[in-house]
């Protein structure tokens, strides 16, 4: 005997992505001729970035400061 | 035996001004009239990294210039840099810092976006990271 599955059992919510979910209905439609609905959720499709490219700290930059300033004025023919 | 102290004097100046002359040697010149003009006349400007820049163009001679005194700074920060315990990049940015902010209105320099501004009579636009 063939046993034709037409729905998937369920599973969470945060490990089903919604694309997934959506192509199971939409063959059930398909299938089937029957409309169904499909909610969506607008998750952020992009992830979140934290910008890591600031090698140079500015505590760096502060303790640095001083002597930076004078070496600008003890080399007065270069700066 | 009476004109030991006027030797003694003597001596004395003589040292103080040997230690002059050699407190004053290493005192740098002032800038070359070449680099004076190229900076008034917007040519060069001072880059964020530390170094200086060609704003637009230049022909062999500020080329060479540019380089030259680009050589010399990094060899200045190279120095501090590790007397300070930090790194090159580190100290040459800071000086970049302070070098911006000491441009003459007219000169040029290089804002964080990498574009060159004219300086004007207000603040410079500079790194978040400055002092």
């Amino acid at each position: 005997m063939k046993v034709t599955k037409l729905t998937r059992p369920r599973l969470s919510a945060h490990k089903e992505p919604m694309a997934g979910r959506c192509a199971a209905w939409a063959m059930v439609v398909l299938g089937s001729g029957l409309a169904a609905g499909c909610i969506s959720v607008n998750a952020p499709d992009r992830p979140i970035v934290i910008e890591l490219n600031i090698n140079i700290k500015q505590e760096v930059i502060y303790r640095l400061a001083e002597d930076a300033g004078s070496t600008i004025e003890q080399n007065p023919d270069i700066f | 035996m009476s004109h030991f102290p006027i030797r003694r004097t003597t001596l004395a100046f003589g040292a103080a001004m040997l230690s002059l002359a050699m407190l004053a040697g290493p005192a740098q010149a002032q800038r070359d009239p070449a680099y004076d003009a190229a900076r008034a006349a917007g040519q060069v400007g001072e880059k964020t990294d530390g170094y200086l820049g060609i704003v637009s163009g230049g022909d062999a001679a500020l080329r060479k210039m540019v380089d030259d005194i680009n050589i010399k700074r990094r060899a200045v920060y190279a120095q501090r840099a590790q007397a300070a315990k930090a790194t090159l990049e580190e100290y040459a940015f800071t000086a970049g810092c302070l070098a911006i902010a000491r441009t003459a209105p007219g000169e040029k320099y290089q804002a964080p976006d990498g574009s060159w501004q004219t300086r004007g009579s207000g603040a410079p636009q500079r790194d978040p990271r400055c002092p």
